[in-house]
């Protein structure tokens, strides 16, 4: 016999210029796993964030075990029950483990006793962690337990997870779920959001779907396909990218033995990598994020320096060659971060395809800006990425995370590239814009391009790559084709879950 | 050259007077970073100190309300410098800059009328029994009540920092405000405590020089005391008792090198002089500094 846990009614949120919630009406029952779909912008975070005390409604209101609940800040919220998981912004790197947990707790115990606690509770849920290490040296996936773990010591009614499965390997999650449902066989509700619709048909109970702010269906996950909620979120059909085989060309890009210390601080080494892509291929190359796909970008993009062989651009050593050499080379690179890294936040479109463009797209001159040409190139960017943006002369920060997503790759697509590095190129997009950007890198791969595609979505390596490489811990596995690899084996080139056990369900 | 002029005990025994200032005004900055604030404006706020210790002292008759007011006066310039950093946003680095020149002319402003001061004696502890221990006694345990309270602020601000959960949490503020703003802790809040700490201290160790070191009101008479103490903060690694280390260090060089010039070393004077910050940036150096605070410097707003 279920209750109602938690009940939301006619919840409203406007930010100067848009409403990220509009009436949003939905009820959480006991010991459930609620999904939460949307799309970017959709509001999702908005709504958790009201229901986690960090943003105050408009109007509307909340009941919780059927009193009225108004969590003024999220030290109420936790204290009436509930417990979030994030998906950033929640650990403190130079930190313990242990420090980390006490400062989610309202009143931790000593250091001592709570470390015992978190052993415990790691052990019983099968997520071990030691107390005493240093956050910033753990892998993603020991991060997230760190937050997991967090949650659980307080004994939340209701668990609140942000996309909690984008770092995981195919093991990890299989695990991450058993804990879940361990969860909620104890009575506890799951309020997960995702936009991995296949895991939310193996795990959720009930879904609620949001599209532009506003509550648009609900549905029981396992009675329908991934394709039927895909459209409830999109509105609309999906189009699944689709390739022409093109016949293998010549090596353009081969790595010979590439080893470097990583230049952040937490960084992972890369360990001897070799590997050779060939024009009109895509190689796919999977891994927990924090396996050093951040610095095989940086070799491969030209910001961290390697020895001269151990990069090769059609047989010519590269690996001392600055970026901008090598996008004049024919070489481009597109970043997973997109504030700060891919593009400059505080400058125009424009300023920002000037800066990548310049070279191939011939936009200095005589030592001065073609600002005309730099205009028309950041305008053709947005036409043909389908780029939301008021115009050409709006900063970058001021896209959503998405557009401005669409807007970097489609940079680099667009100057014709012979071989196209991009790290997470549809992270954080929705689906249709993902869907969009994985044509073009096809497309660009049929005129006789080499691709690398880095990325920890794998269903999309599976459904771009050619052939299938895996990075654990600064190593690449040797490709395979993708075609006809399974998810386990894939879990297995990733490195596995080696150092994770099924949760003892009878503990 | 007359080396045997120089009496160890004393040299050793002076060293904790000349430290104290810069100890006090660097512990109090550490504090201020460690909740990932970056306040350029402990020279200010330590010139500001010297004038109001002067000012009060000379009113009252009492050193240490004397000191009291100059805490009083280093608080409420930090606090000016918390609203503008930390309510209306404005950046940290020029902000500090401009405190400190703003705090060199408020005091001379401040000053002027007590040129000719003489602010009270500051009496000596001379702790019964300790005090006379051969050695140790001299070096000690005669020395005036600040320089214990500057020992005692190192020890309870390492204890609060690494051992109470008020510490943690300041030093979550510092490492990752983002990450400390969504579990709900009070960054502006906290980083305002800590900043007007960082004040109080700089006010502190600013009076000490102008009651304790020289004693009367001179223009400017910090000389760049509060660059030291900033300094020290980052070459300790963020570390209290390592800044313990550096400053003691800067102000046994300090006495050391006027010790050798009163015995006219044949070493002109400007090597000497500029020896306590050599050594004291070697010396921290070579222990290997730590890792700066996440957010050091970072402005925080809610929204982004």
């Amino acid at each position: 016999m279920t209750r109602t846990l938690l009940a939301l009614a006619g919840l409203t949120k406007a930010y100067p210029g848009v409403v990220a919630n509009r009436d949003v009406s939905f009820e959480i029952q006991q010991g459930e796993v609620h999904a939460l779909l949307g799309e970017n912008g959709a509001g999702k975070s908005t709504l958790v964030k009201s229901i986690y005390g960090l943003v105050k409604p408009d109007s509307g209101v909340m009941h919780l075990n059927g009193q009225p609940f108004e969590p003024a800040d999220p030290k109420a919220a936790r204290a009436a029950g509930i417990a979030m998981v994030f998906q950033h912004f929640s650990l403190f790197d130079a930190l313990n483990v242990a420090e980390n947990v006490a400062l989610g707790m309202e009143n931790p115990p000593p250091l001592r006793d709570l470390a015992a606690r978190i052993r415990d509770v790691s052990e019983q849920y099968g997520l071990p962690l030691d107390p005493s290490r240093i956050v910033g040296d753990l892998s993603a996936g020991e991060r997230q337990r760190v937050e997991i773990i967090r949650c659980l010591l307080q004994d939340p009614k209701l668990l609140i997870m942000d996309e909690p499965t984008s770092v995981l390997t195919p093991q990890e999650v299989e695990i991450l779920f058993e804990t879940l449902r361990k969860l909620k066989a104890e009575g506890t509700a799951i309020l997960y959001i995702s936009h991995k619709l296949e895991e939310i048909r193996a795990l959720c109970d009930t879904a609620t779907i949001l599209r532009l702010g506003e509550v648009v269906g609900d549905c029981v996950p396992s009675d329908v396909s991934a394709r039927e909620m895909a459209e409830m979120m999109v509105g609309g059909t999906l189009h699944v990218p689709e390739r022409e085989a093109g016949p293998e060309g010549d090596i353009l890009l081969k790595l010979e033995g590439l080893s470097a210390r990583s230049p952040q601080e937490f960084g992972t080494p890369l360990r001897d990598i070799s590997v050779e892509v060939r024009a009109g291929q895509v190689l796919g190359i999977g891994g927990v994020a924090g396996n050093g796909q951040d610095e095989l970008l940086l070799a491969l993009s030209g910001e961290m320096p390697t020895a001269p062989q151990m990069v090769q651009f059609k047989g010519q050593p590269i690996g001392q060659v600055p970026p901008n050499a090598r996008r004049g080379l024919g070489l481009c690179a597109a970043p997973e971060e997109r504030l700060g890294h891919a593009a400059a936040p505080d400058m125009t479109l424009t300023e920002n395809a000037a800066l990548s463009g310049k070279t191939r797209k011939n936009l200095v001159k005589n030592g001065f800006v073609d600002w005309g040409g730099a205009r028309d190139f950041a305008s053709v960017i947005i036409d043909r990425f389908d780029v939301r943006t008021p115009g050409t002369e709006n900063v970058a920060r001021s896209l959503s995370g998405g557009n401005l997503q669409k807007f970097v790759i489609g940079r680099e697509i667009l100057q014709d590239p012979e071989v196209l590095v991009v790290n997470q190129p549809t992270w954080g997009v929705d689906a249709s814009a993902a869907a969009a950007i994985r044509q073009a890198i096809l497309d660009l791969a049929a005129k006789g391009a080499a691709v690398i595609v880095i990325s920890q979505d794998l269903d999309e390596l599976m459904e771009i790559s050619d052939n299938f490489a895996a990075l654990n811990e600064g190593r690449l596995s040797a490709p395979r084709p993708a075609k006809g690899l399974t998810i386990e084996e894939v879990g297995l080139m990733l490195g596995g879950a080696h150092d994770m056990e099924v949760a003892h369900v009878d503990a | 050259m007359d080396l045997s002029s120089i009496n160890p005990l004393l040299l050793l025994a002076s060293l904790m007077v000349a430290s104290t200032p810069i100890l006090l005004a660097a512990l109090g900055e550490l504090v201020v970073e460690r909740a990932g604030v970056l306040n350029l404006g402990v020279e200010g706020m330590m010139i500001t100190g010297a004038a109001c210790g002067i000012i009060f002292s000379t009113l009252t008759g009492n050193a240490w309300l004397g000191f009291a007011g100059a805490a009083l006066g280093g608080l409420m310039l930090s606090f000016l410098f918390a609203v503008l950093t930390q309510v209306l946003l404005s950046n940290q680095v020029a902000t500090g800059l401009a405190l400190t020149l703003f705090g060199l002319g408020l005091s001379a402003l401040l000053g002027q009328s007590f040129a000719d001061a003489r602010p009270p004696a500051f009496p000596k502890l001379d702790i019964p029994i300790l005090s006379d221990l051969p050695v140790l006694g001299p070096v000690l345990f005669r020395h005036d009540g600040m320089v214990y309270i500057g020992l005692l602020l190192v020890v309870a601000v390492w204890y609060f920092l690494s051992r109470t959960r008020a510490g943690l949490v300041l030093r979550a503020v510092g490492e990752n405000h983002e990450a400390a703003h969504a579990l709900g802790y009070r960054v502006v809040l906290i980083r305002f405590g800590a900043i007007m700490f960082g004040g109080a201290c700089a006010g502190l160790g600013g009076a000490y020089i102008s009651l304790v070191r020289v004693p009367q009101w001179t223009e400017g008479m910090t000389a760049g005391a509060g660059w030291i103490a900033l300094a020290i903060v980052v070459f300790a690694g963020w570390k209290p008792l390592r800044l313990l280390l550096g400053a003691y260090l800067f102000g046994g060089v300090t006495v050391l090198q006027l010790n050798l010039q009163a015995a006219g070393l044949a070493i002109p004077v400007e090597y000497l002089s500029m020896s306590p910050y050599v050594a004291t940036i070697l010396v921290l150096v070579i222990l290997a500094a730590g890792r700066a605070p996440g957010s050091l410097g970072k402005t925080f707003h809610a929204s982004r």
